[in-house]
């Protein structure tokens, strides 16, 4: 342990689910106090507060968590990052404490979404009469008419894409994806849903956007999650059992999508994730053959394919090996999203990109229960967010 | 034509419609959109380019659940057109969605999709098989 890193001392998420006697600042104080808590510091150890939220991103959601936890007078970023909020708000308590403006923070997620369905997609109301407006001078809604605007429909166009590049992928490879996650998510007591599915019945649920159907769909939900983040010097201080259960972040990166030609019809989710795991690699010096665990953005199993490829975790072109060959199955050489992923154990969006690092650093520390991946010493967390941004940290067990 | 509209102001209408986009004169990068600079090389300049109607299927879905306002089952497509762009559109004239495959070669047309409260009809435009 010496050099400059910063390392997580304390992680804790809610079981995600709907909860309809909680509000979002009840779940994100319970996930900050337990983060805390797991940690033995208090909010009057926090410099810093960084709070990701998507849909109530104009709420001071930190502050708000702050006059249920401890109002200590100290910044508090509120950030909102598309799917990759959670990742954004780890990064700017990391980034606080790289630029020596704090030695502890807490980089809090969560999302109160219920049942919200499909996320966007819905038309404008429909005109009586067509003018022009917006920057395509659209008369109407054109969803629908010119392709669709929906998560399911996107996400599975990026994965047919694929499947027109390269051989081996079909159906039946996103369906073992979601086979996979759902299987995965039985031994994890966190995750909104814990049932196991057959290949017959992934496949044979109602399709949502081909090849995705329901089952190949995350589904909304609430819940928060919390990470306690040190820098190497204040760690040195606290006891050694805190520091024999400490974290190392090994790479912390955010990337935004580059153009591409295609860009502007069909949102670009590999060139920002392959820019991302790079320069994460280069960063960390771990390769993605020293990764004893990912979790990776499954928002749907056409998703999970490409980031196989995307992470460099498969041969160039070989997701479909990948997946049929078993390697990303928790028994498998390369497991990933043993939590259940966001398609079984939940997507509450700001809330993601802390849980998956929490489910990471678990795994490290030995913790996870039934579902631990035994001597788990190198893991990576990813997220995307359309729009598009993408976060990495790589996590290292303490040695 | 004037009892005409096209659903968006990059599809030109007449008789034998088309898209046109913006093209960056410094390097030829293409956008449907109202631009305030090239989003690949920062210039400020831009032409109009005409598009060509021959297109290859890239990718699709074929969507069965959306805004209710929206028929549902359509499919969704990625194109890519004869001098390399990238279009978002449907695939229309196929028997059974189903039918579509990746690689399948199309060429632009045009429907109407609705007619406003004055009788103006609007005109959209999709990708059909060859």
């Amino acid at each position: 342990m010496s050099g400059d890193s910063i390392w997580i001392i304390g992680a804790s998420m809610t079981k995600f689910a709907r909860y309809e006697d909680q509000d979002a600042v009840d779940l994100a104080s319970r996930a900050s106090l337990e983060a805390m808590a797991d940690a033995d510091v208090s909010i009057h150890d926090m410099d810093v507060l960084a709070a990701g939220t998507l849909f109530q991103a104009s709420t001071s959601m930190g502050q708000r968590i702050q006059k249920q936890i401890g109002q200590t007078g100290v910044p508090v970023y509120n950030v909102s990052n598309a799917c990759a909020t959670g990742a954004t708000a780890i990064r700017t308590v990391y980034l606080s404490i790289k630029a020596g403006e704090a030695e502890m923070g807490i980089a809090i997620g969560v999302e109160q979404m219920g049942k919200m369905g499909l996320l966007s997609g819905a038309t404008k109301a429909e005109r009586n009469v067509y003018e022009p407006s917006g920057r395509y001078g659209a008369v109407m809604g054109v969803d629908g008419f010119l392709g669709t605007e929906t998560m399911p429909g996107v996400f599975a166009q990026a994965g047919m894409q694929y499947a027109y590049e390269n051989d081996g992928v079909g159906f039946e490879q996103f369906a073992r994806v979601a086979y996979k996650n759902h299987k995965h998510s039985t031994l994890n007591p966190l995750a909104q849903y814990q049932k196991e599915f057959s290949m017959e019945e992934v496949m044979g649920a109602a399709v949502q956007s081909y090849p995705n159907t329901l089952l190949m769909c995350c589904p909304t939900g609430d819940g928060a999650a919390a990470v306690v983040l040190v820098s190497e010097e204040k760690l040195r201080s606290l006891p050694t059992e805190t520091q024999k259960r400490a974290v190392k972040i090994s790479a912390s990166v955010l990337t935004s999508d580059p153009y591409v030609e295609s860009g502007q019809v069909q949102p670009d989710v590999n060139t920002l994730t392959r820019n991302a795991a790079s320069q994460a690699y280069e960063i960390s010096g771990v390769g993605p053959e020293d990764l004893d665990l990912v979790e990776l953005h499954d928002c749907f199993a056409t998703a999970e394919l490409i980031h196989y490829d995307n992470l460099g975790l498969c041969e160039p072109g070989g997701a479909g090996d990948f997946i049929d060959s078993g390697k990303p199955f928790r028994d498998g050489s390369m497991p990933v999203n043993v939590s259940g992923g966001l398609i079984s154990k939940g997507h509450p969006i700001g809330a993601t990109g802390v849980a998956n690092v929490f489910e990471v650093a678990t795994h490290l520390r030995g913790e996870a229960g039934d579902r631990q991946i035994e001597g788990a010493k190198v893991g990576l967390a990813h997220v995307i967010g359309l729009g598009s941004s993408c976060g990495i940290h790589i996590l290292e067990k303490a040695s | 034509m004037s009892d005409q509209v096209p659903i968006v102001d990059y599809l030109v209408l007449g008789g034998s419609p088309y898209l046109e986009a913006n093209e960056c004169s410094n390097c030829s990068a293409r956008f449907f959109d109202r631009r305030n600079a090239c989003a690949s090389c920062g210039g400020v300049d831009f032409d109009r380019k005409r598009i060509s109607n021959e297109a290859v299927l890239t990718s699709f879905s074929v969507v069965h659940r959306a805004a209710p306002s929206v028929p549902v089952p359509f499919v969704s497509a990625i194109v890519k057109t004869g001098d390399g762009t990238s279009v978002r559109s449907n695939v229309v004239g196929l028997e059974d969605p189903m039918d579509a495959e990746l690689g399948m070669e199309l060429i632009l047309t045009t429907y109407s999709c609705g007619t406003d409260d004055d009788g103006k009809e609007c005109i959209a435009f999709g990708y059909e098989p060859v």
